[in-house]
């Protein structure tokens, strides 16, 4: 039954945090699929449960309070639900490894960062202190970091330069999978350009399939080929980034791209969504996008849509583009 | 408009703190304690069986009876009645000298982390000059140029604690000095005494808290200290710590003797802690359940 | 020409243990009643700064504001205090802006209450009226900060600011912590308000496309110094500093195909702690020179169009 070249397969996934204020339905049934070397951009606000299916798929989820309820996550054909905590070792920072947003704490800072790049190395490739020590500097050196600085300490770098030490550090052990939290929010917009063009580059060279998770459209449209929009833990629309940017279907991804201010329009006023995202602990019956939305009708309050393929590859969870995209 | 207006005017943060601080069994069971410590206190006179001086060398001591509920001393003296005319002195040894390092400390340190620069690094120097010292030394140094009494040892107490206050508060208001709120309540006009007041301590006085109420339960016991060197409160009066040390070298052949007052030390002390605790958390609207 | 704020050769240095560091060095400018003028540049660029140094948070070490025709920068603490009710700020973090122990009602009182002179129904009317303003139901009167969402809070703060009725406010990044489409909520308020109390605005901020939309002038900041200032549509069109037209090809288009072509920098912003005369981009600029180690003043180019280097017209074949 399964598709060979699929690298990693979420269905149904359902996250819930438990809290003392009740339960919160992070992730909602969320389908997801990925061939090997692809890129695809989760794109989403805060709070859309775009960080929790990633940290569900490394497994690093905190627990209490979080709790994965019901689904599957194929990561090369094994359920990464499934596997023994020891297995899951093996896994994660060697096959899958993840980018976290903010660069200044995601180091340690006592520690030099060639030792912390090593460090997963050494773990996952039993090898000698020498042998990492060298996979580190040409690590370094491949993210533009000279191989001298491999004893300084993280805060003699600056916010772009911890940022190639993490992404170095990510992909040290040659993962398949790299998820990438919100990578360049922390930056400028010149060093995010230079740390873009860095990861595009070696995303090809190394072959790594990458779930970008992102609030910023324009970072997507340069780096995926693939697009899946998150409202309320849900997946509205995915498709490749053609489908969504051209051929837009989902009204939420519609609010999204006339919320944006443009470099190359004249418009004098937006025209944001209206209201504000569903309390994740008390979501609305139906669609969970019906009460923001400007083409909701009945139906839409009364049943959630399903997930149709409007053209080959492109989805749409919506009812009212079912037939007409 | 008018149906706004009133909406807003309904806020009342003592109801509110009230309210939360209601939920907290045990923050409520130690204020239980505390009122009926207190009406102890007040009613001391019309609740003891006894005297607290009054000695009986034909009933020296005597273990638990119908006639002393908790016994009597080595003098003969009831014990139940010496702990009750005792929450006189050893409260108010504790809460005043407490309230009053309080007030300096908090005083202190409020300035020096608010305004931080020179006025900060001169006050903290005195400050650490002054705790090179350690605590019960200087409060016996104070206590024996002062002479003993309880008022003295209410001052002694509260000087050489101070600056462990002024310590705390000052690094928690540093911590709040940088917030961009600071800067608001500047840039609307605000003084600086409204500032600290309003903006800054109300935010960083969480720890502070805590600390108040751990140090009245300390503050009891170095009051004991005291008069157990002969300069906290003097004999004959009941003070609870300089009950607790006569008793002690009884402590093997009389253990009621000293069993009486050190529950009582503890339950105070620990009835303050979770107070304390319950008023941080039911001060603080961020917690609001 | 009517400008309500003039800035002139604006210095703000701050003392560091390494030496001076100029966070904003010389900056000159005038703004016209009702406008808005947009301050963009990298983090550490002294964008924050400025503003701050404007509304007199931060005293400066040179230099001359004049608001309103008057000399602000040797106010005595009266005089500043009545030029504090005619300038307001704006902050980012709508959530480290407002004290976690007040609610809203009792935030945008306060300025009222300082000012004096009201009566407290009075103040509190006026509170209800702030909140319909800035579009907050009044259920949230009595609530506090960290019971509401991000763009909430953001509009305590814009009533906060409305409050003493002011004339210009700087608004430093006032959008960017909040999601996009909670953004286009407060970014339209923003601009509804200018139109109808004829604010002047000085917009903050790193996000290019958020300042063209709100600016009618954008000014460039580098390490302190104007690299370029002109219009909002010219600077998009027709960019001359060589930094600022890395920064504009650096900014990710929402656009498939992606046919952006960039303009990578070397390097990353320099230290602003007692940097070499000449200018300051000279060490990441691809066209640096010999010339370009000589101060550099900015230049009308064209009219209305400020450029600071010297390269601009070889650069740009004019």
């Amino acid at each position: 039954m399964k598709d060979e070249k699929q690298l990693l397969n979420i269905k149904n996934l359902v996250v819930e945090y438990r809290t003392d204020g009740g339960v919160i339905h992070a992730v909602n049934g969320f389908d997801l699929s990925l061939k090997k070397g692809e890129a695809l951009g989760l794109v989403g606000e805060t709070g859309a449960g775009k960080t929790t299916v990633a940290k569900a798929i490394l497994r690093i989820l905190p627990d209490p309070p979080a709790k994965v309820c019901s689904g599957s996550i194929e990561f090369e054909g094994e359920d990464l639900l499934r596997l023994s905590e020891a297995n899951m070792h093996r896994i994660r920072g060697n096959k899958i490894s993840m980018i976290f947003q903010d660069p200044m704490t995601a180091l340690n800072p006592v520690e030099t960062i060639g030792e912390q790049i090593a460090e997963p190395v050494r773990i996952h490739n039993r090898v000698s202190r020498s042998e990492a020590r060298k996979r580190t500097i040409e690590m370094l050196e491949m993210v533009g970091i000279p191989g001298e600085r491999y004893s300084e300490y993280p805060h003699q770098f600056s916010g772009g330069m911890k940022q190639r030490v993490i992404i170095a550090m990510a992909l040290a052990c040659n993962p398949e999978l790299l998820l990438a939290d919100e990578p360049t929010t922390a930056l400028d917009v010149t060093i995010q350009a230079q740390v873009l063009e860095m990861m595009a580059n070696l995303k090809k060279d190394l072959d790594t399939s990458l779930i970008l998770i992102t609030h910023d459209l324009g970072i997507v449209a340069e780096m995926c080929e693939k697009v899946a929009v998150v409202y309320a833990g849900e997946i509205v629309e995915s498709g490749t980034a053609d489908d969504i940017f051209n051929h837009t279907a989902h009204p939420y991804t519609e609010g999204l791209f006339d919320s944006l201010p443009r470099i190359n329009s004249t418009a004098r006023r937006l025209r944001p969504i209206k209201g504000l995202m569903p309390d994740p602990s008390n979501l609305p019956e139906g669609c969970k996008f019906c009460p923001r939305c400007p083409y909701a009708e009945e139906i839409c309050q009364k049943k959630n849509p399903d997930f149709t393929e409007t053209t080959p590859g492109h989805f749409v969870k919506c009812h009212k583009r079912k037939g007409d995209a | 408009m008018e149906n706004q207006i009133s909406s807003i005017k309904k806020t009342s943060q003592f109801k509110e703190v009230t309210r939360r601080l209601f939920k907290n069994k045990l923050a409520i069971a130690g204020l239980v304690f505390i009122v009926l410590l207190i009406f102890i206190m007040i009613f001391a006179d019309f609740l003891a069986p006894y005297g607290y001086a009054e000695q009986d060398f034909t009933a020296t001591y005597q273990g638990p009876s119908a006639e002393h509920l908790l016994g009597t001393d080595h003098l003969g003296r009831d014990i139940l009645s010496r702990l009750i005319y005792g929450s006189r002195i050893s409260m108010e040894i504790a809460v005043l000298s407490v309230a009053l390092s309080a007030t300096i400390g908090i005083t202190i340190g409020a300035i020096a982390g608010f305004y931080g620069g020179k006025i900060d690094n001169l006050l903290m120097r005195f400050l650490d000059i002054y705790q090179s010292i350690p605590v019960l030394i200087l409060s016996i140094a104070i206590a024996t140029s002062l002479g003993p009494g309880v008022t003295n040892t209410i001052l002694a107490l509260a000087i050489s604690v101070c600056p462990s206050y002024a310590r705390l508060m000052r690094a928690s208001v540093m911590t709040v000095r940088d917030k961009e709120y600071i800067e608001a309540a500047r840039s609307i006009n605000a003084n600086d005494a409204r500032i600290i007041l309003r903006h800054a301590l109300p935010n960083a006085f969480s720890p502070m808290i805590v600390n108040i109420t751990m140090t009245i339960g300390s503050s009891m016991l170095t009051a004991a200290t005291l008069s157990f060197v002969g300069l906290g409160a003097q004999p004959p009066s009941p003070e609870w710590g300089a009950m607790l040390t006569a008793a002690k070298s009884y402590i093997r052949d009389y253990p009621y003797m000293i069993t009486s007052p050190g529950v009582c030390i503890m339950l105070s002390v620990l009835s303050f802690n979770v107070l304390g605790d319950g008023l941080r958390d039911a001060l603080d609207p961020r917690l609001k359940n | 020409m009517s400008a309500i704020l003039e800035v002139q050769d604006l210095k703000k240095y701050f003392k560091t243990p390494k030496g001076a560091l100029h966070a904003v060095d010389g900056i000159s400018f005038q703004l016209e009643e009702g406008k808005t003028l947009g301050v963009v540049g990298e983090s550490g660029c002294g964008k924050s700064t400025l503003g701050r140094t404007i509304l007199h948070l931060l005293d400066s070490t040179g230099g001359k504001i004049f608001f309103e025709g008057q000399d602000v920068t040797k106010l005595d603490k009266p005089a500043l205090k009545k030029y504090r009710e005619k300038m307001q700020i704006i902050f980012q973090d709508p959530f480290a802006s407002l004290n976690p122990r007040m609610t809203t009602a009792e935030t945008i009182m306060e300025p009222l209450m300082l000012r004096g002179g009201m009566s407290r129904d009075a103040m509190l009317q006026e509170t209800a009226g702030l909140m319909e303003t800035v579009g907050l139901a009044n259920r949230f009167a009595n609530a506090y900060p960290h019971e509401m969402d991000g763009g909430r809070r953001q509009r305590i703060g814009i009533a906060r600011a409305l409050a003493l009725s002011p004339k210009f406010i700087v608004c430093d990044e006032p959008v960017s912590a909040l999601d996009v489409s909670i953004q286009a909520q407060v970014l339209n308020l923003m601009l509804d308000l200018q139109e109808e109390r004829n604010l002047t605005y000085i917009f903050v901020t790193h996000d290019l496309s958020v300042v063209k939309y709100i600016s009618d002038e954008i000014m460039v900041m580098y390490l302190g110094q104007m690299v370029e200032k002109t219009s909002s549509e010219d600077l998009f069109a027709n960019p001359l500093h060589p930094y600022t037209k890395a920064l504009l090809s650096a900014i990710p288009v929402p656009e498939v195909p992606c046919k952006k072509q960039r303009i990578l920098l070397k390097g990353e912003i320099t230290s602003p702690i007692d940097p070499k005369p000449g200018c300051r981009f000279a060490a990441r600029c691809p066209y640096a020179g010999e010339e370009c180690h000589r101060p550099q003043t900015p230049e009308e180019i064209q009219p209305g169009h400020f450029v600071s280097c010297c390269q601009a017209r070889k650069i740009n074949a004019m």
